[in-house]
């Protein structure tokens, strides 16, 4: 219990998104039960069991609250009821839910506690009630941190047995049998004679009913739907064009809206002229915001022309303006005061007090989250009540920032989330939404659908830190007996909690993520970090910390090997003390042939990250044409235990790596004169076709704890790649983009 | 007034001056499966056929399509009756987020009007203005593939006009 209350005290960074820990947990220390959202609004005859599953006039609906980006959690979540539920594809609907604390990601307890949300043991269910309670409270129902398996895996298939058994048992007493005569098929009760009671005939019998609370899962050898490749639910919608993300939605009466905002990021406005852009056709208003200026138009073209007509003078922003004094503020951050020390094995001091045999520096650069589908949201601000349309990660977060604009009660403030057009990371982040918020409390009445131009969305991003890195090592006889590490960089955790007023933020393990929970059991090593301010403010990127940190680790590690003589897949093997990071290790090694020789102009080179709990090992090779560096083929081993869909995770696996691999070679953000200098895709292509490798994806299961997908596969990508360049070339990258170094094919 | 064939229909819209077409379609006309991603002609959401060829319809001028004959992703094929290879777009399981899908499909559907076997540096050639940041290319590749050799549901590529 100690350990979880100090989670209280301090913020914590929850997988992708950092919370304010600021609540008091006692007051909360209660297990008053919550109201079931779905039983709001159930018409006669209906029936909830609990809050994922509801049966009524609109037949069975499931709720999958995690948000779906893209990673198809909203096809995975339905699938799990339905796996214990006896539901087939095409008998059920599936909605987002409303938020509400009940659907608190439990999931991240495993990045707080280091516990495991599926394990059922008697001390473990006692502190996933005190993390449950805390979560629920707090209003935790957060998409992020590679958590949706881990969340739901246990918690879904539950409320699908529950809702099976209790319409059993309503079966079995309409029908007069006993229960254990009955068995359930395709959404119905089957009754000892081969007839069968639909559900949804069930319901109003099922109502009456209190749901049964003890239910014993299936084992993995009687699943139907889990571990088999499904039909994503979206895939037809998403394929003929029919889908509707936030960005398509309309309303009767609907006008558009489209921003211009102080590129320098947070600051305000001092003044503006819009007389310009009032006199353009189409343009019905033009609204001072926080910040800048939205205008109101009859389109949406019309309205970012009339944008970007207004003139506006703006406020300085608070940060280092320009790139060289960010850099500086970088590398001085290694003479400042220690944010962590983390681990401290060995002797490092010692090992390292006659000469270090190898040091190096690193540099990761800004990044962009850049989803394809701009930022915005379709708002409209009653008299009573606000509607507000859009992809979230963190519904309850955005009601509460909305009811804060237009100062109606949370409970008057719906949330609507929608399928969205990539998030990476950026939807955890409310801004867009505070100023559709603002829009629409000016413009009461009308619907208003916010969208940012591309350039808008580039300018507004909250970018993945820039950072240094620093290490020293020694190796002898292939074996590496040394290695420092340091990171220097701003803060994601601080930024974060800057702008949910959260409390003062202590350490942010952000900063040497990837790196501190290596699996490398080193004689001497040390892992320092260096917090540094007045920088741009970021947030989390697709695998936050160690999106860059498996660069600095990864890298230096290879230096070390091979300044030795070293083998650097059976370095790693021979230094790694978990079996579950050893089998993708060894596995990845099979399926690359590694030690055999790839010819004369050709390399390959292996990078090995874990984070969010789910161990990734990729080999990459690669060939050196003359005509540049081009990508032939990626190998990639994962761990997460259980793979819930095998297609599916194939595509998200490829898609990570493609991530990584894209923005490594060819992406970076700078500011000069406190703007993003990048504004569009013309200055920020992470990877298009032509680069795009042939990627083979082997799965390993150590029959280790669920773990998560959607991130993992992105931090070990950048130093496979620069370790296979430098196998190739003999040209080490110590720097991203690659493509400022050596040019690709 | 511009008049133009929407999916074989006729429209009438007006359109304001220098607007381009894919605000006419997804604003005027309310045809959303057409996605604004960039709008410099550096994504390719926005692909549609204009006169029997794949164009960013963030860039051309507004007046071409008077008289113009243009097929979007709702015209190529719909939920009941797909294109071959929006079929095979459904049986490779592409799509992540989905959201630069319909400029792909519309990419690949013109690729392979011209070119009904194309190799795979062809495939690549075509199809690498069309950004997916989800990346899904893999499974774009594989999708056109099949489209390409018939191998998979629905009918076969060249039984379709479009």
């Amino acid at each position: 219990m100690g350990k979880v209350a100090t989670i209280a005290r301090r913020s914590f960074l929850l997988g992708s998104a950092t919370i304010a820990g600021g609540v008091a947990f006692g007051a909360y220390l209660h297990n008053t039960p919550t109201p079931n959202p779905l039983a709001d609004g159930l018409g006669e005859g209906g029936v909830t069991f609990n809050p994922w599953v509801k049966i009524d006039g609109d037949g069975i609906t499931l709720i999958a609250p995690h948000t779906d980006l893209g990673q198809g959690v909203r096809s995975l979540q339905a699938m799990l009821i339905a796996e214990e539920m006896d539901l087939e594809p095409g008998q059920f609907r599936v909605e987002t839910g409303p938020p509400d604390g009940n659907y608190y990601n439990g999931g991240i307890a495993y990045e707080v506690l280091g516990v495991d949300p599926g394990d059922t043991s008697l001390g473990n269910r006692f502190t996933m009630c005190a993390f449950n309670t805390f979560a629920r409270t707090a209003g935790l129902q957060v998409t992020g941190g590679s958590s949706t398996a881990p969340d739901t895996f246990v918690k879904l298939r539950e409320a699908g047995a529950i809702a099976r058994e209790t319409l059993k048992l309503a079966a079995a007493r309409e029908a007069g049998v006993p229960l254990s005569k009955l068995n359930t098929k395709a959404g119905a009760v089957i009754l000892p004679d081969g007839n069968s009671m639909a559900y949804t005939e069930l319901a109003a019998i099922a109502a009456e009913i209190d749901p049964v609370s003890e239910v014993t899962l299936r084992e993995p050898s009687q699943w139907r739907h889990i571990g088999k490749s499904m039909q994503r639910l979206d895939i037809v919608g998403k394929s003929s064009g029919t889908t509707e993300y936030g960005i398509d939605l309309a309303r009767e009466g609907m006008v558009h809206a489209a921003v211009k905002l102080n590129p320098g990021q947070g600051a305000g406005m001092t003044s503006f002229n819009a007389d310009a852009a009032r006199k353009m056709p189409g343009v019905k208003d033009v609204l001072k915001l926080e910040g800048g200026i939205a205008v109101i138009a009859n389109n949406s073209w019309t309205a970012m022309q009339a944008a970007n007509a207004v003139e506006c003078e703006w406020a300085k922003a608070a940060y280092l303006p320009d790139m060289d004094k960010q850099w500086a503020a970088a590398l001085a951050g290694f003479d400042g005061e220690l944010d962590s020390e983390v681990r401290n094995d060995g002797d490092i001091d010692l090992a390292l007090a006659d000469s270090a045999t190898i040091e190096g520096e690193y540099r990761i650069p800004y990044l962009a989250h850049a989803p394809l589908e701009p930022l915005g949201a379709l708002v409209l601000v009653g008299d009573d009540q606000t509607d507000v349309w859009v992809s979230t990660q963190m519904p309850i977060f955005v009601r509460s920032a909305v009811a804060g604009i237009t100062g109606h009660d949370e409970g008057k403030v719906h949330i609507h989330n929608q399928y969205s057009g990539g998030s990476f990371g950026h939807r955890l982040e409310l801004e867009y939404i505070r100023h559709a918020a603002e829009i629409g409390n000016q413009m009461r009445g009308t619907p208003v659908k916010l969208t940012y131009s591309r350039e808008e969305d580039f300018a507004h991003d909250f970018v993945r830190p820039m950072a240094a890195s620093r290490f020293r090592a020694k190796s002898a006889n292939g074996q590496v007996e040394a290695l420092e590490i340091a990171v220097s960089g701003p803060s994601t955790m601080a930024s974060q909690g800057s702008r949910s007023n959260s409390p003062p933020m202590g350490a942010d393990f952000q900063l040497h993520a990837g790196i501190s929970n290596a699996p490398y059991a080193l004689p001497n090593m040390r892992v320092r970090a260096y917090k540094v301010g007045d920088m741009p403010p970021t947030s989390s990127w697709r695998s936050v910390g160690a999106s860059g940190n498996g660069f600095f680790l990864e890298c230096a590690l290879d230096e070390a090997i091979l300044a030795a003589g070293g083998d650097p897949l059976q370095e790693r093997i021979r230094l790694c003390n978990s079996p579950h990071a050893k089998a993708v290790l060894e596995a990845v090694g099979e399926m690359s042939g590694w030690g055999s020789d790839l010819g004369e102009k050709r390399g390959r080179g292996i990078g090995f990250v874990e984070s969010f709990g789910t161990e990734v090992a990729e080999v990459v090779e690669v060939t050196d044409t003359g005509n540049g560096i081009r990508l032939d083929k990626v190998y990639v081993a994962v761990n997460v235990g259980t793979v819930l869909d095998p297609v599916n995770f194939d595509n998200h696996v490829k898609g990570g790596v493609i991530w990584g691999l894209g923005h490594a070679m060819n992406c970076e953000i700078t500011y000069q004169g406190g703007a993003a200098e990048q504004t569009n895709f013309h200055a920020y292509e992470g990877m298009r076709m032509r680069q795009c490798p042939d990627i083979e994806v082997r799965t390993v299961n150590t029959g280790k704890r669920i773990t998560g997908i959607g991130e993992p596969p992105v931090p070990p990508a950048p130093p496979a790649l620069a370790n296979t360049i430098f196998a190739a070339t003999g040209k080490r990258l110590r720097e991203m983009p690659f493509n400022k170094l050596v040019e690709f094919a | 007034m511009t008049r133009f064939s929407l999916n074989g229909r006729d429209v009438e819209v007006s359109v304001p001056e220098g607007m381009p077409p894919l605000w006419v379609l997804r604003d005027e006309l309310g045809m959303t499966g057409t996605k604004y991603g960039c709008g410099i002609a550096q994504c390719g959401a926005c692909t549609v056929h204009l006169d029997g060829e794949a164009v960013r319809s963030c860039q051309i001028p507004a007046e071409t399509l008077d008289g113009s004959k243009v097929v979007t992703i709702e015209g190529l094929g719909t939920p009941e009756a797909l294109h071959p290879v929006q079929q095979a777009w459904i049986d490779k399981q592409v799509a992540q987020c989905g959201y630069c899908q319909s400029g792909q499909i519309m990419q690949a559907a013109d690729l392979l009007k011209r070119n009904p076997n194309p190799g795979d540096q062809q495939i690549d050639d075509s199809m690498s203005g069309n950004l997916c940041r989800c990346g899904t290319y893999p499974r774009i590749r594989e999708a056109i593939r099949a489209a390409a050799s018939g191998d998979r549901s629905g009918p076969k590529l060249e039984e379709q006009e479009v």
